[in-house]
């Protein structure tokens, strides 16, 4: 298994000095592209949290005008009361920016560019300028994805998922332009996934450097790759469906409009077969980035490398024979939800091994709390209340009453917040010193890891019990409701919960922002871990390494026995 | 604070039952996950003269750790099979049930009854709005349809939901078990109205439902 190392023109560029735009701007710098996805995608972090905020307000004093919302115009808010149909367009924006714009960039766009290269021993990805396309591609996205805010009738409002015929047929929503605008803009976006995918396939088996074995790649990197493949297989049958959707809303077809001969469900089996390996597209990447830091912070070898590697597979594959779970009440053929059902329950075997397998890496570690391990300690502890969750829903018969109501809610917010993000916030905090050259303040990482932990939980568990009483999501109103009417406490207490969980975030805004100046200077590797980002300069060149990198050990030799030190870079010979 | 709803029909139980056998299993894993993640952060925390073990796993403890939860998710499903197969298989409908039309559109729920023939699809069917009157301990079978979006019929007393789907006839059962009224909510998103997609379901006594039904038929008023 060797691979030869390709050198091309990236490598060659970093000798003369180029323009700022061609350096900052139009880059095709593995790293610069990743840092600007960075920014993009916590802007729509921030955009997204804020749509939240406004449902949360609305679900906790319904009828009550939004603090601010005099500036709303008439279409969104009556005096400042948010409108049932402007309720609708922010359940669907939220998920859309959070998934598609958030969650996703910011683990596939940031650190698939960033990580990949560098980890693996490249000078930059296989095909530089096809990846600055991808960075504009999904600008372009965000600025289409946005617009639709100002278009007449509002923004598309028929939930993330866009269920057909109310996403095809404007009599029913009463939005067109801004569901035009929605299916414009992932299809882009759609366009720009695939051609990044197929970047870092290709540069992940072609430009390792030698001795970088497939079982020496780091689980970050398994894991960016694993979920390349599930991108580069699942988007465009996303884009087929979106395209089929966009027809159906401007050339007069139809495909999910029963009237003319169309069939409803079939857009919801093409979107969960997108929709479920989406999934794991949002935690996979996640899962592997946490792998490196429990490792790194244990300063032991992960437990079961080879398993966990496995298990990514084991996860991908399943993930793509289980999406009618999202269909169990749909209408689809009962029979068929059983089988769909067995093969969901069966996920839950590769994410216990990941999940024990991290249990493992920590038991007899030496455990240093840096900001990154203590995110990593709050994935692992948080994605576990996530993944037992989805068993409740597996169940089809528990799903008969818990589909479609909070209870779902919750689950997926304990995965892609409690598991995802707090991935993603380890990430920021441990590869910021390499990506800016500077620290974060690791005080006011912990003030935000605490704070965010606290209120995340306050926010989203009670959401399990709104669940257990048959609170239905998206609605705009719970107190038309009788049942609903004794848990308005508990929509209120979420409420609260949410706004805090957004004040908590102003230390990490503060400590990014401060830090990119005021930071101190990083040193080549202030986490002391293995990783061949971290034998360069922080930030490294152009070009990344000045020789390639000769590879000698797995990622996680910490604490070998082969040298005093409790780490091993990758690619440091010892001589015996 | 309740945890789950009353119950009021037949399979309210069973699926309530699996409920807290399923929070019971999940809740044994949670523990043991989070005590001994917590267990392993107190006592491997950093030691200045403490050194990490160095291992790269154990096959014995992965094999156990795989085949449990592998065990334990297969013996849910197949109980699962069994009671969705009992609850939603549409071969499997109760025989001699009431048997009424629901068609949803935005945002209601048009109930069509058989009227004293007792067989739909003749002309004295009568359609209530909202209301749906059914007789209690027998089983009905209710013909969902939708005409414009999708919707999704939910009962939460009765721990039933079902989509109803524009261009599809999907019939789902239930028998309700305690006399009294209670709430049908819409859980599919379906336009701007869909907070508002409110209607009540009615358990009667046998005789109460006949008399009603009788008055109905008959052109009278009763809700």
């Amino acid at each position: 298994m060797t691979t030869a190392a390709v050198h091309h023109e990236a490598a060659a560029g970093g000798h003369h000095e180029l323009s700022f735009v061609r350096k900052y701007i139009f880059s095709t710098d593995h790293k610069i592209i990743g840092i600007q996805f960075l920014f993009m995608s916590l802007f729509f972090l921030l955009v997204g949290g804020l749509l939240a905020m406004m449902m949360r307000w609305q679900l906790g004093y319904p009828g009550k005008a939004v603090p601010g919302g005099g500036v709303l115009p008439e279409t969104m808010a009556s005096g400042g009361v948010i409108l049932p149909e402007f309720y609708n367009s922010l359940v669907t924006m939220h998920g859309t920016f959070m998934v598609f714009f958030a969650i996703m960039p910011l683990l596939v766009g940031v650190y698939g560019n960033y990580l990949i290269p560098l980890k693996i021993g490249a000078p930059d990805m296989a095909f530089p300028r096809i990846n600055m396309a991808s960075f504009w591609i999904a600008f372009g996205a965000g600025i289409i994805m946005l617009a639709g805010f100002f278009a007449t009738g509002g923004h598309a409002a028929a939930g993330w998922t866009s269920y057909a015929p109310l996403s095809a047929r404007s009599d029913l929503s009463g939005v067109h332009m801004g569901q035009v605008l929605w299916l414009v803009g992932l299809i882009v976006l759609g366009l720009s996934s695939i051609l990044g995918s197929m970047n870092y396939i290709t540069t992940v088996v072609n430009l390792r450097a030698p001795g970088m074995t497939w079982f020496r790649l780091p689980l970050s990197i398994w894991a960016l790759f694993i979920t390349a493949i599930l991108v580069l297989l699942a988007m465009p049958v996303l884009s087929g469906a979106l395209i089929m959707l966009l027809f159906d809303q401007t050339l007069g077809t139809h495909f999910f409009d029963v009237s003319a001969g169309g069939q409803p469900l079939m857009w919801q089996h093409l979107f969960w077969f997108f929709g479920h390996p989406e999934v794991y597209i949002l935690i996979l990447p996640a899962m592997g980035i946490v792998s490196d830091i429990i490792a790194n912070g244990s300063r032991k070898p992960i437990f079961g490398y080879h398993s966990m590697v496995f298990a990514i597979g084991a996860i991908a594959f399943l993930g793509w024979i289980v999406w009618g779970h999202h269909m169990f009440q749909s209408g689809m053929n009962p029979m068929l939800g059983t089988s769909f059902m067995i093969s969901t329950m069966v996920i839950a075997v590769p994410s216990a091994i990941k999940t024990f397998n991290w249990m493992g890496t920590l038991w007899r570690g030496n455990i240093h709390f840096h900001t990154p391990m203590l995110n990593a300690l709050a994935f692992v502890s948080m994605f576990v209340i996530g993944g037992l969750s989805g068993i409740f829903m597996a169940s089809t018969p528990v799903d008969i009453f818990q589909h479609d109501t909070y209870f779902i809610v919750a689950h997926i917010h304990y995965v892609l917040f409690g598991g995802s993000l707090f991935a993603i916030f380890g990430a920021i905090y441990f590869w910021y010193p390499k990506m800016f050259g500077r620290m974060m303040s690791e005080r006011l990482g912990k003030v935000h890891f605490v704070l965010t932990f606290v209120f995340y939980n306050l926010t989203f568990f009670p959401m399990h019990f709104l669940g257990m009483t048959g609170h239905m999501r998206r609605i705009y109103d719970p107190t038309q409701y009788e049942f609903l009417r004794p848990y308005q406490g508990t929509n209120r207490l979420i409420t609260v919960g949410a706004f805090l969980l957004l004040a908590s975030q102003l230390p990490f805004i503060w400590n990014f922002f401060w830090s990119l100046r005021k930071g101190a200077k990083a040193p080549l590797n202030p986490w002391r871990d293995n990783g061949l980002e971290w034998t360069v300069p922080s930030p490294p060149p152009h070009g990344n390494f000045a020789t390639t990198p000769t590879v000698h050990h797995g990622p996680y030799e910490y604490s070998s026995p082969l040298t005093t030190d409790d780490y091993l870079p990758q690619n440091q010979e010892v001589r015996p | 604070m309740h945890w789950l709803p009353p119950q009021a029909s037949t399979f309210a139980s069973e699926i309530d039952f699996m409920f807290w056998v399923i929070l019971v299993i999940t809740g044994i894993a949670f523990v043991i996950v989070e005590v001994g993640l917590l267990w392993f952060v107190i006592r491997y925390r950093h030691r200045p003269d403490r050194r990490a073990y160095y291992t790269h796993g154990s096959k014995t403890a992965e094999i156990i750790w795989t085949a449990i939860p592998a065990a334990t998710v297969i013996v849910l499903g197949v109980w699962s099979g069994r009671v969705w197969g009992e609850i939603k298989r549409r071969d499997r409908l109760p025989a001699n049930a009431v048997r009424v039309a629901i068609a949803a559109k935005q945002f209601e729920w048009n109930v069509t009854y058989a009227g004293a023939d007792g067989a739909l699809g003749t002309p004295d069917d009568f359609t209530v709005r909202n209301q749906l009157h059914v007789p209690v301990d027998r089983p009905v079978v209710v013909d969902l349809t939708a005409e414009d979006a999708i919707h999704s019929f939910f009962v939460p007393v009765f721990r039933l939901k079902q989509d109803a789907v524009p261009g599809m006839r999907i019939p789902v059962w239930f028998e309700a078990t305690q006399v009294g009224e209670y709430e049908i909510a819409c859980a599919e998103l379906c336009g701007l109205g869909h907070y508002r997609m409110r209607g009540m379901v009615h358990v009667h006594t046998q005789e109460d439902f006949d008399r009603w039904m009788l008055a109905r038929a008959a052109g009278g008023e009763g809700r």
